[in-house]
């Protein structure tokens, strides 16, 4: 049977500002039969989006086909004119783009969205459309299928605009449906229920898909074969079952390492000594404070932590938990309106305004996105160089030696000090954030999500550079992420926040252990992993339709509505208490530990 | 783009042209602006008075010529005062924020509320009409929305993370302001200038041809379309050559300012 999409020698051009050409996707060829799911895996810049958009016939402003052919069916896609792409798409082939939040319009009702292209393609009426969309809201198991699209896009959350957005896609039957890294902007909870749902749906309908992801062990869930591609070329195109165990080419070989970072630590000694950064009964929000000294929008609430000189913190949990905000109190960036934070035996002040320039000095914070954390007109020399004449008053050649030695010190060419940060790549750009903060010489560094816009490749170069500048200058971290494995990667201690609270702590080697708050082991059976039988082997999950913001003034432990061990009448009214979990950890839950530990019962 | 290409080099010449009229238009002017000829009133273009007289049977082109000192220097000192202030003031309310933030925008948003001639006029009758007057009026009117334009750009900037990462470092404001701010916003605080310099113009004539403006015997562009208002009648050039040398530089500045900031913007 001849394959239904056959992508032979696919070339695509792009156009600069300057007018100069760059080709980004250089003669590729695939093929895909139908009800087959193809991954097409790579780094950003690899082509894939371009690929998987060219199937359609589409191509981003200033970019064009320039070459090869592209089949669906008995569809020469490259060849149609605008009548032809207007029947193909939405019809035959249908799109899933990363965010539905900015998929869908705001002004109107999701069902009107949803069935708004078969109403186009004329392949259903309005009541017809309508029913079928409840029983893809059914089958993608979105709750409250009969009346969720009368609701408006802000009004579901975003794991279900996801799905509702593939509802979107399917209402027309397309024979091939290209999923943009749908999930890739969802949390590892919500993640996996709409991979799930995503799984079911295909296969119940025999559906043919283009899979783009930077996520192996996603890929790995969903997809029948995988395509790796790098700078517009094709690497290795294979099942993907032998692509992870044995991978040919170096590219994913390096692309399956990368996926499963190996921890990066030795056995260290216990260290000894009083902690470096003390933080007790923390309580910070926004929006001004209550009578009773509380914040109005409480986002973190009675956090305690302790870290030891050379020692790192990982704090992980969900978007919306407050690690980010844990960052930016401890740094004085918003004042904590409870608690303290003691720096070597110093209380700070909350505020930074009220902080000596020395204690500025002494805690750093890197942030996330490099593009937005180095101003975009100033050059590297003195980005690195503002620090060094701000804290030591440093100038002129004596600064430039000492902005030579950091970029050194970050494995970046000195050739880069002249340059702009939008001449740099991803990676450098992270490593000059990462000088900057050192040129302080800071005892802490708070770093916020500091691989999570990089691409696995280099994410997996920075965390090692992490590590480096750890051992070699006995650095103090406190790592945000909400990735499992980069913490477990690179950590000693791990953190875990659920809502603004602390739900346990334990020692990274302890991650694997058993006996774990329910949060912590829904987080952790939630990280997909490289095997292509995960998804299926993982559990029911629970429906996370929660209102954080809620469950953050909530009186008992936060997370009761999702439990699988709460316990009525305790959990929803009464603060957990912290016991030890006799691993070396803490956790705060009603339940003791050897219960948790056993398989989950409510009562 | 190439298409657009002539009009690129044109607009700006305008432009150039007739801010050197504000220093050169009397040096150059072929007759005394303020002297009447030996012609007839209101003549018609000719080789000996190219633009043709006015009124009093003065030579146009050399009222235009000088007139270019009172309509492009004033909008231009006007729009220069507005834009730096407007500059000034959004850059602290970005960088100050909170409760200073809040009352400069509500006081200035006020001054939005009052009709610009409106305001033009109670001014002029309250002082008389004098060039610094005119100056600080025309000013004061244009403040409110540089302010807007700069603390809208500037409170975007603001929250990027590398002002972010400068307050935690412990800068002061100032050097928040101007080092890491301002640099991030020079484009569309220039494409908001030449706007509000089109602004100015065209309401220092408006003022000038109520006779509100620059007065007799001086004349700005407006002042001339108004003394010359009587030979519509007849079909003077004296009218419509004023208007159209606000024309002229009103549509080059907008052009200019296309050309430089126009396709950047347009390039994502």
């Amino acid at each position: 049977m001849a394959p239904l999409i056959e992508i032979r020698d696919l070339r695509v051009i792009a156009r600069g500002e300057d007018g100069a050409e760059t080709e980004i996707v250089k003669g590729v060829s695939f093929s895909v039969h139908r009800g087959e799911v193809m991954g097409l895996i790579g780094e950003s810049g690899s082509g894939k989006t371009t690929i998987a958009l060219a199937s359609m016939g589409y191509t981003r402003a200033g970019c064009r086909i320039a070459g090869g052919t592209v089949r669906i069916g008995e569809t020469e896609v490259t060849s149609l004119d605008a009548k032809g792409l207007m029947a193909l798409r939405g019809r035959r082939v249908a799109y899933i783009a990363q965010s539905a939040a900015a998929s869908f319009n705001p002004s109107r009702t999701i069902m009107a969205q949803v069935i708004e292209s078969a109403l186009i393609h004329r392949t259903a009426d309005e009541a017809t459309a309508t029913a079928k969309a409840v029983d893809l809201f059914r089958a993608l198991a979105i709750p409250d299928p009969e009346t969720i699209g009368n609701r408006y896009p802000h009004q579901v959350s975003g794991g279900q605009l996801q799905r509702l957005m593939a509802a979107m896609a399917l209402i027309t039957d397309p024979e091939v449906v290209i999923f943009d890294e749908p999930t890739t902007a969802l949390d590892v909870t919500t993640q996996i229920e709409v991979l799930k749902a995503f799984k079911a749906a295909i296969a119940g309908r025999n559906t043919t898909g283009l899979y783009v992801t930077h996520d192996l062990a996603v890929i790995a869930q969903i997809a029948d074969r995988i395509t790796v591609l790098r700078h517009g070329a094709v690497k290795e195109i294979a099942d993907v079952e032998a692509l992870i165990q044995s991978p040919a080419d170096d590219y994913s070989k390096q692309l399956i390492a990368a996926a499963e970072p190996a921890p990066r630590l030795g056995a260290e000694a216990a260290p000894a000594g009083a902690p470096l950064l003390t933080v007790s009964g923390l309580t910070a929000g926004y929006g001004g404070v209550t009578a009773e000294g509380l914040p109005h929008i409480p986002i973190l609430s009675d956090i305690d932590l302790a870290i030891a000189p050379g020692r790192s913190l990982g704090i992980i949990g969900e978007s919306g938990c407050g690690k980010s905000t844990l960052a930016r109190v401890i740094a004085g960036l918003l004042p904590a309106a409870r608690g303290t934070i003691t720096l070597k035996g110093e209380t700070l002040a909350p505020a930074l305004a009220a902080r000596t320039k020395d204690q500025l000095r002494r805690i750093q914070i890197v942030f996330q996105s490099a593009d937005t954390a180095l101003n975009p007109r100033v050059a590297v020399k003195d980005i690195i160089g503002r620090p060094l004449t701000f804290y030591f008053g440093l100038t002129g050649p004596a600064r430039d030696k000492r902005v030579r030695e950091l970029l050194d010190l970050t494995h970046l060419p000195a050739s880069v000090m002249d340059r702009q940060p939008g001449d740099l790549s991803g990676g450098q750009k992270q490593r000059v954030n990462l000088a900057r903060a050192l040129a302080a010489l800071p005892d802490i560094l708070l770093c916020d999500e500091v691989t999570s816009a990089l691409d696995t490749v280099v994410a997996a170069a920075i965390l090692d550079l992490i590590v480096e500048l750890r051992r070699e200058l006995n650095l103090t971290t406190l790592f945000i992420s909400h990735d499992l494995k980069t913490v477990r990667a690179i950590c000693d201690d791990v953190m875990v926040l659920y809502a603004g609270r602390m739900v346990e702590k334990l020692p990274a080697a302890a991650i694997a252990g058993q006996v774990h708050h329910p949060y912590t082991q829904l987080l952790f059976a939630s990280v997909p992993e490289l095997s292509t039988g995960w998804l299926a082997r993982s559990g029911a999950v629970r429906e996370g339709q929660i209102d954080i913001a809620a469950m953050q003034v909530a009186s008992g432990c936060a997370f009761t509505p999702r439990c699988a061990w709460r316990k009525a009448g305790t959990c929803d009214s009464q603060r957990p208490p912290v016991a030890a979990n006799g691993a070396g950890g803490i956790i705060a839950c009603h339940r003791p530990a050897e219960a948790l530990a056993g398989p989950p019962a409510t009562d | 783009m190439r298409r657009r290409q002539p009009l690129r080099w044109i607009a700006p010449a305008i432009v150039i042209f007739w801010l050197a009229m504000t220093v050169l238009g009397p040096v150059i002017a072929p007759y005394d602006p303020t002297a009447i000829q030996d012609a007839d009133l209101f003549e018609g273009l000719s080789r000996t008075y190219l633009l043709g007289t006015d009124y009093f049977g003065r030579d146009m082109l050399s009222r235009i010529l000088a007139g270019a000192r009172y309509t492009v220097g004033i909008a231009l000192v006007s729009t220069l005062l507005a834009a730096g202030t407007g500059l000034l003031l959004g850059l602290a309310a970005s960088a100050i924020g909170g409760a200073f933030d809040m009352a400069l925008s509500r006081f200035l948003d006020a001054l939005i509320s009052i009709p610009s001639k409106m305001f033009g006029l109670v001014v002029v009758a309250a002082f008389g009409s004098s060039m610094p007057v005119l100056i600080v009026t025309l000013a004061v009117i244009y403040v409110p929305g540089c302010y807007r334009i700069v603390r809208s750009v500037a409170v975007n900037v603001a929250a990027l993370d590398f002002v972010t990462v400068a307050r935690a470092r412990g800068e002061g404001t100032f050097y928040v302001m101007l080092r890491e701010i301002l640099p991030n916003m020079i484009g569309p605080v220039l494409a908001d200038f030449g706007l509000r310099f089109i602004y100015v113009v065209l309401l220092l004539s408006s003022l000038s041809f109520l006779g509100l403006g620059v007065q007799p015997p001086e004349a700005d562009w407006g002042s001339l379309v108004r003394e010359n208002i009587g030979g519509l009648a007849e079909g003077a050039p004296a009218v419509i050559t004023p208007a159209l040398a606000i024309a002229s530089l009103t549509i080059a500045v907008n052009l200019t300012i296309d050309g430089f900031f126009g396709h950047r913007q347009g390039g994502h």
